[in-house]
């Protein structure tokens, strides 16, 4: 493999990922409104705020301890190593070997610990009830990801996303019975992961609902830009993730440069329907009451364990 | 290079040394400056050098020795082999970040109280020391009834509070039961003929069905000490009435003797492991680690929280070492190898991220006399060095990377993941069961610590100090930097630690990692192959640390860092008191009304036309009702029948030593 090639690969998808973030928002965003007969913000909103959130003097309460500042940071950084993680463009990028799935879903935790704290940090109702919720849904959405997950690795017989990429890939088509239960747990746990429709609302502000946006209350200007841009990111990583376990075909190879324009053009349809798919998902269905939460993810957690099990008992 | 000594003298030397400080604190009662200054430094010298002797004997072929001590014909035996070695190296290290943060703690403690305190704490060092290397069952009960009972005395420390009486009597309780239990099972092994040097026991034949009863003696009379369920009733009364220190040493240090003897008697000396037993060790961890963060989220008493989740731990251990026991009896000993490793690295990084969290309670209890998180609030604005530390543990704990607590849940998973090896469909359905339940637990946990350490450290201040509280001393901070800084030693640069531990499962089951995992370089660990799994803890730190550099560069020059301070938001809402923050009970209410049937729950609601309503709720343990309980009112109803023999008049008494001759007479003939 020509290493200098990989390492371009690698930093293209890096930079890549990070700018179109908000778009896939944007997008999303855009969709909803389609849906509800609304004209809609345009899909580079997320860009205008995020602009104007870096211009802004950051306020900050007067009792907020030095992890509350380092906290936004933090969270950018994990989900840039996400992304860059994930096979997006392409695998075995030279990144890749750094964390397997099971370190994936670790990071994915790591970041929500510590945006949690942030959250309790100045002591407010609103923000210890956020975290709390939070920490609620991650324990619950968590064991069921890692399940989805050991799922395609029983299958590819890897915990590494890129060689699980390359077996699903290129395998023959061969229909999976546990990979649909997989699918199906793993789509409910990026709704709530990402503090999507069934589970919380991205766009209120409606006090006794709202799980993440109470959570991150205290935060504004540059510290919010940061947190909104590591809320993109994150959506797109689960995104990409779920593309490259359920629908891996038209990736490349890193440093494969004539595969390079099919995966692009591959990669942005996919995220375009994906977005769609979002939209409408969020457009149907009605947020839950709060304690409805582990039920939903209860059931994601079983359907993961089931196409485990099914994974034993009828592919082997 | 000639060798001059062998590690075994050079263990059984230090071990001495240790009882032999605790006799001069004793000796200098009346100096209790000498005691924290000069006989516990020293303790934590011993420590280090003991450490070193472990790592020593890890690479070294096992040596013996026979002390000229015990009995007359029945001296005790001695041996140091890399399992040993291990546990020592465990031992030392961590107590020597306890035994410097002892110095500070015990500072102003009662001079009288300090001599018998150091007394028993470098026994109860030694004997721990001498648990690790005797090699007959002889010393090994004498040092392991010789730990408890000066654990015990440290944990009534306090003895005039009823509640650490209470707590001393459960925890010497349990630790009999499980003596017993362990006594009974080498008997069984001795089978009587021969002697008891594990030599002997080793080298017995056992049918299948006297090795299964070895085995589930050795395993709960060990799990007793580990604090597994339904054993684990002791931990969370013992605790949290210990000093600081000793509770780090106790659920660091000494629940790992108990793992280590469940180690030796049922991988070296029954041997032949069958997967029956495995499962069971796999099931009892899986149902230990799920229990044990289940009402360790349901507790406001810091140490009372921590013990819980040494009980959750000691689960997640039995799990790895179970896994290892289900390979190793279908016949798949480099899956069963990689289990073990997961198991035994678990053991030392629970020791670590424990020890540091229990010193920081202790710095916590020191300095504001806090124990109960919903008094506490805001102490990282008082305390920034503990909070940085605590802060460290509980990311360890929660098993979050690039921690050491990720690396032995990531080994465990992978162990777990070897599933499709097993032949019989049910295990393998089995595994993968275990393995969500860890998941599960592994996120409950990080749940939990969010709430100790948000409630504790972050928020707004809920007690009214009347001085405000002091950092810890720079013993106490020194003690908490070596711990911390081991956590992230583990957490980075894992791959050393296992090229170690693979050297202890070489010499215990005969078996390693394949040589594709020991051939990856020391950035990468890959324990089967890298096409399978790796993980590289230290390029996944370098990205996060070079992104959150590179975008805070990147945001002041582009923007500006210009900042306002201001009162909380709050979405608008004016008075905001410390009463309005979540309290540790409310933070663990989802988890509550979610778990519901486990728990054992009492309300008591006010009535509405109550003028004075007071809402009170506390959560109880299953266990004590529906069987300690129940046995120990078996237990009193036995013994009043058995006392009517007593009648007090000496005449009956010589007709029962009559009626005794008498069958005697019968049935001796």
């Amino acid at each position: 493999m020509n290493i200098t090639g990989a390492i371009v690969f690698q930093v293209l998808q890096s930079v890549l990922v990070v700018l179109i973030a908000p778009l896939m928002l944007g997008w999303v965003n855009q969709c909803r409104a389609w849906l509800q007969n609304k004209s809609g913000a345009g899909i580079w909103q997320p860009y205008k705020v995020l602009h104007k959130l870096f211009h802004k003097d950051a306020v900050l309460a007067h009792n907020a301890s030095p992890l509350f500042r380092v906290t936004p940071y933090i969270l950018f950084g994990c989900m840039w190593l996400a992304v860059g993680i994930v096979p997006v463009l392409a695998t075995s990028l030279p990144f890749a070997p750094a964390a397997d799935v099971i370190a994936l879903v670790g990071l994915f935790a790591l970041a929500r610990v510590f945006i949690s704290l942030a959250g309790m940090d100045v002591g407010t109702s609103f923000g210890t009830l956020g975290a709390r919720r939070e920490m609620m849904i991650g324990f619950l959405a968590e064991p069921a990801m890692l399940m989805t997950l050991f799922t395609a690795s029983l299958i590819s017989h890897s915990t590494s996303l890129a060689t699980i990429v390359e077996t699903l890939g290129h395998r023959e088509l061969v229909i999976y019975p546990s990979m649909a239960f997989a699918a199906v747990a793993f789509l409910m746990v990026l709704l709530a992961e990402n503090a999507r429709v069934p589970i919380d609302n991205p766009s209120t502000h409606l006090e006794l609902t709202m799980i993440h946006e109470a959570m991150i209350l205290e935060y504004s200007a540059r510290h919010l830009a940061l947190i909104e841009w590591a809320a993109s990111l994150k959506l797109t990583a689960y995104v990409a993730i779920g593309i490259a376990i359920f629908l891996p075909w038209g990736i490349a190879g890193a440093g494969d440069w004539e595969a390079l324009p099919l995966a692009l053009v591959a990669l942005v349809l996919k995220l375009l329907a994906a977005g769609a798919g979002l939209a409408l998902l969020e457009t149907v269905s009605a947020k839950m009451r709060i304690f409805r939460a582990p039920e939903f993810l209860g059931t994601a957690f079983m359907l993961a364990t089931l196409g485990m099990l099914i994974h034993f008992l009828l592919e082997r | 290079m000639p060798v001059f000594i062998q590690p075994i003298e050079a263990a059984v030397t230090l071990s001495v040394v240790w009882i032999g400080l605790g006799v001069i604190g004793l000796a200098f009662m009346r100096a209790p400056r000498l005691i924290t200054h000069a006989v516990f430094p020293a303790g934590a010298l011993v420590s280090l050098l003991l450490a070193a002797t472990g790592l020593w004997a890890i690479g070294a072929p096992a040596s013996a020795a026979v002390l000229p001590a015990g009995l007359p014909g029945l001296p005790f035996h001695v041996r140091l082999d890399a399992l040993a070695g291990f546990f020592l190296l465990l031992l030392g290290g961590v107590s020597f970040g306890i035994s410097l943060f002892a110095v500070g703690y015990f500072q102003g403690t009662k001079a009288a109280t300090l001599g018998q305190l150091s007394l028993q704490y470098h026994v109860f060092l030694a004997s721990m020391a001498f648990v690790l290397i005797a090699d007959d069952a002889y010393l090994f009960m004498v040092t392991w009834e010789s730990m408890a009972l000066s654990s015990y005395f440290l944990v009534t420390t306090e003895h005039h509070e009823e509640q650490n009486r209470r707590a001393g009597f459960i925890y010497l309780l349990v630790a009999h039961i499980g003596a017993i239990s362990i006594l009974l099972c080498f008997g069984v092994l001795h089978g009587g003929h021969g002697d008891y040097t594990f030599e002997a026991l080793r080298a017995a034949e056992l049918s299948g069905f006297w090795a299964t009863v070895a085995f589930l003696l050795a395993f709960f009379g060990f799990g007793a000490k580990a604090g597994m369920l339904p054993l684990h009733v002791w931990l969370p009364e013992a605790h949290p009435a210990a000093p600081s220190p000793v509770s780090a040493l106790m659920s660091g240090v000494m629940l790992k003797t108990a793992i280590y003897g469940m180690v030796r008697v049922i991988f070296d000396l029954i041997g032949g492991i069958r997967w029956e037993w495995g499962l069971t060790v796999l099931l009892f961890g899986a149902a230990t680690s799920l229990f044990g963060v289940l009402f360790a989220l349901m507790q406001h008493d810091l140490k009372r929280l921590l013990a819980y989740h040494s009980v959750e731990n000691i689960g997640i251990i039995l799990i790895g070492i179970g896994l290892s026991m289900v390979f190793i009896g279908s016949g798949h000993p480099v899956a069963g190898a990689l289990g073990l490793i997961a198991g035994l690295y678990h053991t030392l990084n629970h020791a670590v991220f424990k020890g540091l969290l229990f010193l920081g309670a202790g710095a916590i209890l020191k300095s504001t006399g806090l124990r109960n998180l919903n008094e506490m609030g805001g102490l990282i604005r008082h305390l920034p060095h503990t909070a940085l530390y605590f802060l460290i543990g509980a990311l360890a704990i929660s098993a979050l990377p690039p921690l050491n607590g990720f690396v032995s849940e990531w080994l465990t998973f992978q162990a777990s993941l070897q599933a499709p090896l097993l032949d019989s469909s049910v295990v393998r359905s089995l595994v993968p069961i275990v393995a969500a339940v860890l998941a599960l637990s592994g996120a409950l946990t990080g749940m939990c610590f969010v709430k100790v350490y948000g409630i504790a450290f972050l928020g707004q201040q809920r007690h009214a100090f009347a001085e405000s509280p002091r950092e810890a001393s720079g013993w106490e901070r020194a003690g908490m930097l070596w711990l911390a800084i081991a956590c992230f030693a583990l957490g980075l640069f894992p791959v050393f630690m296992i090229g170690e531990l693979n050297k202890v499962s070489l010499a215990l089951i005969k078996t390693g990692l394949g040589k594709e995992a020991m051939a990856a370089d020391w950035l990468w660990l890959a324990p089967t192959s890298s096409a399978q799994a790796s993980y590289s803890p230290v390029v996944f730190l370098l990205v996060i640390a070079a992104v959150l550099g590179l975008t805070f560069l990147v945001v002041r020059h582009f923007y500006h860092g210009r900042l306002r301070r201001a009162d909380p938001w709050d979405c608008g809402f004016p008075a905001q008191t410390p009463r309005m923050q979540d309290s540790a009970d409310a933070f663990g209410q989802p988890i509550r009304q979610i778990f519901a049937p486990v728990y054992l729950i009492h309300r008591e609601i006010p009535r509405a036309d109550d003028p004075q309503p007071v809402f009170r709720q506390s959560v109880e343990d299953r266990h004590w009702h529906s069987m300690y309980l129940p046995i120990a009112r078996f237990a009193e109803y036995l013994s009043r029948h058995i006392g009517r023999l007593q009648q007090g008049r000496i005449s009956m008494y010589l007709l029962y030593s009559f009626l005794t001759l008498i069958a005697l007479l019968v049935f001796a003939q």
